[in-house]
């Protein structure tokens, strides 16, 4: 069971002079256990379209479906829907409010209404998902700790309500390499030992090219294109007009290409250019 | 749910109203409120009410955008009305069980709902058509004499302009925590008053962090840039009274005139 939006028009400030049309005419499908990138300049309506898969804005035209279900349509559905598409904002720390973590990521069970071992578990669960050690970490407060661990606590917390689909707002904002490593390495790994559908968004391509299964490009509200990430990064030039680049290493081979060095076009890692160099210094050589 | 507020709004559009000079605007609007406490009837009202309407056509708001601003304070007007209405003694109307209605209660009722609705339309009048800036920069301006007797009109104005540019920035971050919470399940909008106080810890918590750490943020990045308070500091805008300043003040006397002329005869 998908995730599907059709045909969305969502419009902010309508009847004032701010009103804007944040997305224009979306179609997508998100389907069990993908994992899918979704970029676009800022303001393209990365953000808000989120915001509707999980009812958190009612869409000004069209319909969000999630597994079956239109959100919106029945407010007490609401909870369920949100338990079944977690979404982990942008800066997420900044939600963190308990006196201690445990509570902290406990939250979103209680709401579910969970019992106290049901909780206890999946609190455990999460914070050993987000790579924290559960007991020295349980008791300490979510404020004494550094801004990378914050975020990773925050991710807990929305892993505890065990979603179907897991959203990502750039959750690597703000974070140093090492930072950003971990939690997309953990994002990695939670797609693969768990059945969750990952939407990771994002305007960096570094991050994309490396994990996803599909790109959704959105550019001025509208779906520009989208396809696997070989086939989005191949339209090099395009991705730059709408204001995004492409990783790299893919804009190195390009130029490489360019210049009549005979290397593959769809490159995205640096391991695989290596591999592609190495091959055609050696034909040269020869 | 705050997108509706508009008390300290700013409507930016280009209009006669928007380009008078703030000094004048904030004179204007204190004479305005003193102005509704002198009226005595309706009728005056009616002065007012045609005064405002005309003011509110130039400034090109919409009339809904200034109306929909009265909607915060209904409460305040609606309790107002139902205070002077049963409190006032005089020829009763109607009872009913201990209830009592007096004629004099419903008059004296409806006359404080009137005032308040237009006390309320005309100030914000005066903050949808001026920038929070713009607004600020007039209110030390008419302070300034007062710093003589020590009055540190430097400093509350630019606290006031601080406040007033965080108003936007804590709804939007109140905003987005609010939905942060609401996507982990938490609830807002039921259960009694106590259990709703309670449900907003949640989101007051990393309000309160958030405003804190702006306050520092900002603190440091104003002290990077030199500043110390109002000593010396020339401004890039000088305010000068223009000709449409003159023909606005006109207008305005003309209707003060017209108020008090009701008010003797």
């Amino acid at each position: 069971m998908p995730i599907r939006a059709e045909n969305i028009k969502y419009v902010y400030s309508e009847g004032t002079p701010f009103r804007t049309l944040a997305l224009d005419g979306i179609n997508v499908r998100i389907d069990r256990g993908e994992f899918v990138g979704l970029i676009g300049h800022t303001g393209s309506g990365k953000s808000t379209l989120i915001q509707l898969f999980n009812g958190l804005e009612p869409a000004t035209e069209g319909k969000v479906e999630v597994d079956g279900t239109q959100v919106g349509e029945d407010k007490k559905k609401l909870k369920l829907i949100r338990q079944k598409v977690g979404l982990v904002f942008q800066y997420p720390e900044y939600q963190l409010f308990e006196e201690t973590v445990e509570k902290d990521v406990a939250f979103g069970p209680i709401n579910l209404g969970l019992t106290r071992e049901e909780t206890d578990h999946r609190v455990k669960e999460a914070l050993e998902l987000v790579g924290f050690n559960y007991k020295k970490i349980k008791d300490a407060s979510p404020f004494e700790l550094s801004g990378g661990q914050k975020r990773r606590v925050a991710i807990a917390g929305v892993l505890a309500m065990k979603p179907d689909y897991l959203i990502l707002d750039e959750p690597t904002a703000g974070l140093d390499p090492a930072g950003r490593n971990e939690i997309l390495g953990q994002v990695k790994k939670l797609h693969e030992v768990s059945e969750v559908s990952v939407i990771l968004v994002s305007h960096s391509m570094e991050d994309i090219a490396k994990l996803v299964d599909r790109v959704i490009v959105l550019y001025r509200g509208k779906v520009h294109m989208q396809g696997t990430p070989k086939d989005i990064y191949s339209k090099a030039d395009e991705l730059e007009r709408i204001g995004l680049g492409i990783p790299q290493i893919a804009s190195i081979v390009r130029d490489l290409r360019n210049r009549g060095f005979n290397i593959k076009q769809d490159i995205l890692t640096v391991e695989e250019a290596k591999e592609e160099i190495l091959k055609e210094v050696r034909r040269r050589n020869v | 749910m705050f997108r509706n507020l508009t008390i300290g709004q700013h409507y930016p559009v280009d209009s006669p109203v928007h380009s008078l000079d703030p000094r004048l605007k904030i004179v204007f609007t204190i004479i305005f409120i003193i102005s509704l406490f002198l009226i005595e009837s309706f009728l005056g009202f009616l002065i007012v009410a045609v005064f405002l309407t005309v003011v509110i056509t130039i400034s090109k708001v919409p009339l809904k955008f200034v109306i929909k601003g009265l909607r915060p304070i209904l409460f305040i007007i609606l309790v107002t009305f139902l205070i002077n209405l049963l409190m006032t003694p005089g020829r009763v109307i109607f009872t009913l069980g201990f209830i009592k209605i007096t004629e004099e209660g419903l008059r004296q009722a409806g006359f404080m709902a009137v005032r308040l609705t237009l006390l309320i339309m005309g100030t914000s009048l005066l903050t949808l058509t001026t920038s929070p800036i713009l607004l600020t920069d007039g209110i030390e301006a008419l302070l300034k004499p007062f710093s003589r007797f020590g009055l540190p009109a430097h400093e509350l104005a630019m606290m006031m302009t601080i406040a007033l540019r965080f108003i936007p920035t804590l709804m939007e971050e109140t905003e987005k925590i609010m939905k942060a919470q609401k996507s982990r399940g938490a609830d807002f909008e039921s259960g009694n008053i106590v259990s709703r106080a309670k449900n907003l810890v949640p989101l007051l918590v990393p309000l309160f962090i958030s405003a804190f750490r702006r306050a520092d943020e900002l603190a440091m990045a104003m002290e990077a840039r030199c500043y110390r308070g109002g000593v010396n500091r020339t401004r890039m805008r000088q305010m000068k009274i223009t000709r449409g300043d003159y023909a606005a003040a006109f207008i305005f006397t003309v209707y003060i005139a017209a108020i008090i002329m009701f008010r003797i005869w």
